[in-house]
């Protein structure tokens, strides 16, 4: 079957690949485009762990197709941070300890960025409700919490939660 | 995943060409979250995929609480959690949208998605039922609309034929005086199956209830409709010994199943709880 060319945005730049018509997003991201931050936890869409966003939404990129991304935009961990600096809610999660065994974290990030992106003081029960997709089996879900939570009042001392 | 052609139609008559004459070995691709799931496991085995989201129209939102509204079937259940119109118009039905998956799963699922996949616990059909809403059906010969209350043929089995496409949904203005709930009883709230569901609409007029709907999810083969509780209510203030009545009567509509989520007995004392607590919320919108 013979690939097709997939053109879109990743990460703020124009990318070109060449993919199969039924190959993943995540896929795509991991093999073709070598950004292994998004993870194959499930890959039925219930661990969260290959979180991305797709034109600023929050998907799980194991059930969207490479193709179903043409033309459009997708941010995975490695754009959040722009320019070198880690975003308030990076820095909060390495401060606080947030990562043990690690895997989780990327989708938890992504899944962080997306609720600070639309609610600029989120509650604890917002905090959770926005997670509720992403499985840690280390367990570690009240510091992620925190470590949100103190995200959200950095940024928003900054006078904005654009880019959190 | 095994292979496929993928297909990414522009209109829904290039959609309807692009199924003509291929009957299962096709399918038609909207979120995702049940068929590329399925399609990962093997459950299901297609030549070709059709990918509907190049299709503008099959995302129209529009309408009110006066004029009714039409929701294209690729709306997504997160559109529909946080749609602020759709939220006060048809709380049901927003309700039902944001109980689905995570918000990485509602970001993608569809309304028409999880109505064609015809779960009996699809959360988006009870809401649906108590609505009045139809399916609009695109096929070779134009358009049909089937009401939603003879959508569902069995588990996993809809009328929608091999070479047709469901478009949207209308759903009929509600009234001034209308209020609907949907709640759903799952261990986990989130990314969770319904083990039982109910939505309720009622409608008042001087102090009686001239309409009402009750739909279950999760009882039966497909989501029914429980006609014996509507009847026992309609023309009758709704006080709460009425609607405890009405929520006993519900209970006859279903035919629940034991399985690894609830036992049959299980399953019919929530249909009495579900019932009489949406129908309760369903009131006290209606008043609001």
């Amino acid at each position: 079957m013979a690939k097709q060319v997939l053109s879109f945005t990743v990460n703020g730049e124009p990318v070109e690949a060449l993919v199969q018509p039924y190959v993943t997003l995540l896929d795509a991201l991991r093999e073709d485009l070598g950004l292994t931050g998004p993870k194959e936890g499930c890959g039925t869409g219930d661990c969260g762990a290959c979180s991305v966003h797709l034109d600023g939404k929050l998907v799980a990129s194991c059930l969207v197709l490479a193709m179903q991304a043409r033309g459009r935009s997708v941010t995975t961990i490695e754009g959040l941070a722009r320019g070198g600096a880690l975003t308030p809610v990076q820095d909060a999660f390495v401060r606080h300890g947030v990562p043990q065994c690690g895997f989780c974290i990327p989708g938890v990030l992504m899944a962080a960025a997306a609720l600070l992106a639309e609610n600029a003081e989120p509650s604890e029960d917002d905090i959770r409700y926005a997670i509720a997709g992403n499985l840690c089996r280390c367990t570690g879900y009240t510091k992620m919490v925190e470590a949100i939570s103190e995200a959200a009042g950095t940024a928003r001392n900054r006078g904005s939660a654009r880019g959190a | 995943m095994r292979r496929f052609e993928l297909v990414t139609p522009g209109s829904v008559d290039d959609c309807l060409s692009a199924l003509k004459g291929r009957g299962a070995e096709v399918k038609v691709l909207a979120g995702g979250t049940d068929l590329i799931a399925q399609l990962k496991v093997g459950m299901l085995k297609v030549a070709a995929v059709v990918d509907l989201s190049g299709v503008a129209e099959l995302r129209v939102l529009e309408g009110d609480a006066r004029r009714g509204f039409r929701i294209g079937a690729a709306v997504t259940a997160r559109t529909l959690e946080r749609d602020a119109k759709l939220r006060a118009a048809l709380p049901s039905l927003s309700e039902s949208g944001a109980l689905v998956g995570s918000i990485q799963i509602r970001n993608l699922a569809t309304l028409g998605g999880n109505i064609c996949n015809a779960a009996p616990s699809a959360d988006m059909a009870p809401p649906l039922l108590a609505l009045d809403a139809e399916a609009v059906i695109a096929g070779a010969g134009g358009r049909r609309r089937v009401p939603m209350a003879s959508f569902f043929k069995g588990v996993r089995q809809t009328v929608l034929g091999p070479d047709e496409l469901l478009v949207e949904f209308a759903v009929p203005a509600t009234g001034p005086k209308s209020g609907g709930a949907y709640l759903r009883h799952t261990p986990r709230r989130e990314l969770d199956i319904a083990v039982v569901g109910v939505a309720s609409q009622v409608s008042l007029a001087d102090g009686v209830c001239t309409k009402v709907r009750i739909a279950l999810a999760a009882v039966a083969p497909v989501p029914v409709r429980a006609t014996a509780a509507e009847q026992a209510l309609e023309g009758q203030p709704l006080t709460s010994q009425a609607i405890a009545r009405a929520a006993d009567l519900a209970v006859e509509a279903a035919r629940p199943i034991s399985d690894q989520r609830g036992s049959a007995e299980f399953r019919r004392h929530l249909v009495r709880i579900l019932t009489r607590r949406t129908l309760t919320i369903a009131l006290e919108r209606a008043t609001a």
